[in-house]
């Protein structure tokens, strides 16, 4: 008991406190994560459009595989990417492993499917003759993908906030090909693993606090923006 | 004046999962006119609105938009920039009122100014100015309706296609809105083909019908033709003949026919050949009910007849009468009450020899 309050005390001594080391990993976290998240909403947004409009063969199947991915063990794609940028890997000129870039690319992974999926039933979801409603209003292609996007921005929104949620949280990647390297590629979540494992449970609990947080502010953010646009 | 062809169509096939959806070898809209398509669910009234607007790719055949092919695809941009549709369901985006109407033009790039009066005069049109800063997503159905119309006529598209734009809607807001919708149509002159399956829209609203069954259009003409002059038990028994009788002509005399008909003779205006097997078609406004055999009377037809049935029918009674054939009469409410005809009765029915519209029989 007494541990809990005293890591408890501690915690908030660190955030009040601006503590330089805590606010570093705490940056770091949000730029790896929010930029993993950007670029996973350009591929995931994209891909899944394109493929809940147009019919092909074995669309059941690339549909299937989506869906697969929206699960993927964040240690199978640190493993992955790990082989991949391996000094003699396929990519091992990039030297990129135990750096940033390399978490960026990993936590990219594991939220690009999860936004496809959600972005695919999302645009799947809008009524089937709203694409020839607005083609027949004389939209080109391009115009009439993009009003489509627009029309599904509330369930787009979800797809972000469960990407964010997904990468910001992650742990098992970003320890394998980050490094957890003090002052340069420790993130919330790496930190927390190893501050527990020394039994700086303060620590810990400082880390875990912000992480959960900063969990909370983005969906908050999010969901405002999401019910402004949804009275109800 | 002598006005041009719209669009014509022509072999027209459509398949949608192996099977012909659209089978059509001649169809054509003139410029200005009215054309309403009716036909019973699943006739392909609406692919048809689809291959018209160039927004279906049909299988087979040519489409031709003011004379020219609409087989490239500059040509099919062309024919999606000219025609307006406006599907069933509203299917208005989550934004503003203004907004929705405003999409077309936007993708146009029109300038700002131009869009603004645009909208305007759309709203003004469909009397909706008060709604333009609402929410789309929370309009009633019969607003939701006239802001999907304001936008496809704030294009202003030489071609308009509605498909059964007054479903699902009670009937005030229908009646003010179909009463709103010719107005404009007479005022802008669009071109419009309408998908419907009520008679009385399509009297109030077509100048020109085309009756479509099966993917196929069955008869097409003008209104009173359709109406009045049905080529075949089916668009006679669509357009609400009521009446089809089996008969053969007997004897055929300076365009005046005695027609047996159950046993009775029935005199009709045309000039098929004795012998010929013919159906007498009568429509139940043409068929005038009296109490007592009128001694004076224009009428050539004249039977006595038992009421059999009388179902009520909106403001109307529908009778059932048996003259040795089922003869199907309308009546107001107070005359039926006037003439005290209950079921059981026995009155009087007449129509005129021109009332008989007589179609060959196979």
């Amino acid at each position: 008991m007494e541990l809990i309050v005293q890591g408890i005390k501690k915690a908030f001594e660190l955030i009040v406190s601006f503590d330089p080391e805590v606010m570093g990993i705490t940056w770091l976290s949000l730029k790896v994560s929010g930029t993993a998240t950007l670029i996973s909403l350009f591929i995931g947004v994209s891909i899944g459009t394109a493929v809940a409009l147009t019919n092909f063969r074995g669309k059941r199947l690339v549909i299937s595989l989506i869906n697969t991915g929206m699960g993927l063990p964040p240690v199978v794609v640190g493993l992955f990417v790990t082989i991949m940028i391996w000094r003699n890997g396929p990519l091992g000129f990039m030297e990129i492993l135990y750096t940033p870039y390399a978490m960026i690319i990993a936590q990219a992974i594991i939220a690009t499917p999860i936004v496809m999926g959600i972005s695919l039933v999302a645009i799947q979801n809008l009524p089937p003759n709203l694409r020839l409603q607005i083609l027949s209003l004389g939209a080109s292609r391009s115009q009439m993908v993009w009003v489509l996007i627009k029309e599904a921005r509330l369930p787009l929104l979800a797809a972000v906030m469960a990407g964010f949620g997904g990468v910001i949280s992650e742990v098992g990647a970003s320890i394998m090909v980050g490094g957890n390297i003090k002052g340069y590629s420790r993130v919330l979540t790496t930190a927390t693993v190893m501050e527990t494992g020394k039994g700086n449970f303060d620590v810990a609990i400082a880390l875990g606090i912000i992480l959960l947080l900063l969990a909370f502010l983005v969906n908050f953010l999010l969901t405002q923006i999401q019910q402004r646009q949804h009275p109800r | 004046m002598k006005s041009e062809t719209l669009i014509k169509i022509e072999n027209i096939i459509v398949q949608r999962g192996g099977a012909t959806v659209l089978d059509i070898s001649e169809f054509h809209v003139q410029s200005g006119s009215i054309m309403a398509l009716i036909g019973p669910n699943g006739a392909g009234k609406s692919t048809l609105l689809l291959t018209l607007a160039g927004l279906l790719r049909p299988q087979r055949g040519q489409i031709y938009f003011r004379g020219q092919s609409v087989d490239t695809h500059a040509g099919r941009t062309i024919l999606r920039r000219n025609a307006a549709v406006v599907f069933q369901e509203p299917l208005l985006l989550s934004s503003s009122v203004y907004d929705n109407i405003a999409l077309g033009l936007k993708f146009r790039r029109l300038r700002h100014d131009d869009i603004r009066k645009n909208v305007q005069e759309a709203l003004d049109y469909f009397g909706i100015s008060s709604l333009a800063k609402r929410s789309a997503k929370t309009l009633s159905g019969g607003e939701a309706k006239r802001v999907s119309l304001a936008r496809a006529f704030a294009i202003k598209p030489r071609l308009i296609l509605l498909d059964e734009a007054f479903n699902s809607l009670d009937p005030p807001t229908r009646e003010t809105l179909i009463e709103d919708l010719r107005h404009i149509l007479e005022e802008t002159k669009i071109t419009a083909v309408l998908a419907l399956h009520d008679r009385e829209e399509t009297l109030r609203l077509a100048q020109d019908v085309a009756v479509m069954s099966g993917g196929k259009i069955i008869q097409s003409g003008t209104t009173s033709q359709i109406f009045n002059q049905p080529d075949s038990e089916f668009v006679a028994n669509f357009v609400g003949t009521e009446t089809i009788l089996e008969g053969t002509v007997k004897r055929s005399n300076a365009g005046l026919m005695e027609i047996s008909v159950a046993g009775k003779n029935i005199e009709a205006v045309g000039d098929f050949l004795p012998g010929q097997n013919v159906y007498c078609c009568l429509r139940p406004e043409n068929i005038i009910v009296s109490k007592k055999i009128p001694e004076k009377i224009s009428a050539r037809n004249v039977f006595e007849a038992k009421v059999q049935k009388i179902i009520r029918h909106g403001f109307f009674y529908k009778l059932m009468l048996d003259c040795g054939f089922t003869l199907v009469a309308y009546i107001t409410m107070p005359s039926c009450e006037d003439l005290g005809i209950c079921e059981g009765s026995t009155i009087a029915a007449s129509f005129k020899a021109t009332a008989v519209h007589v179609m060959r029989r196979e």
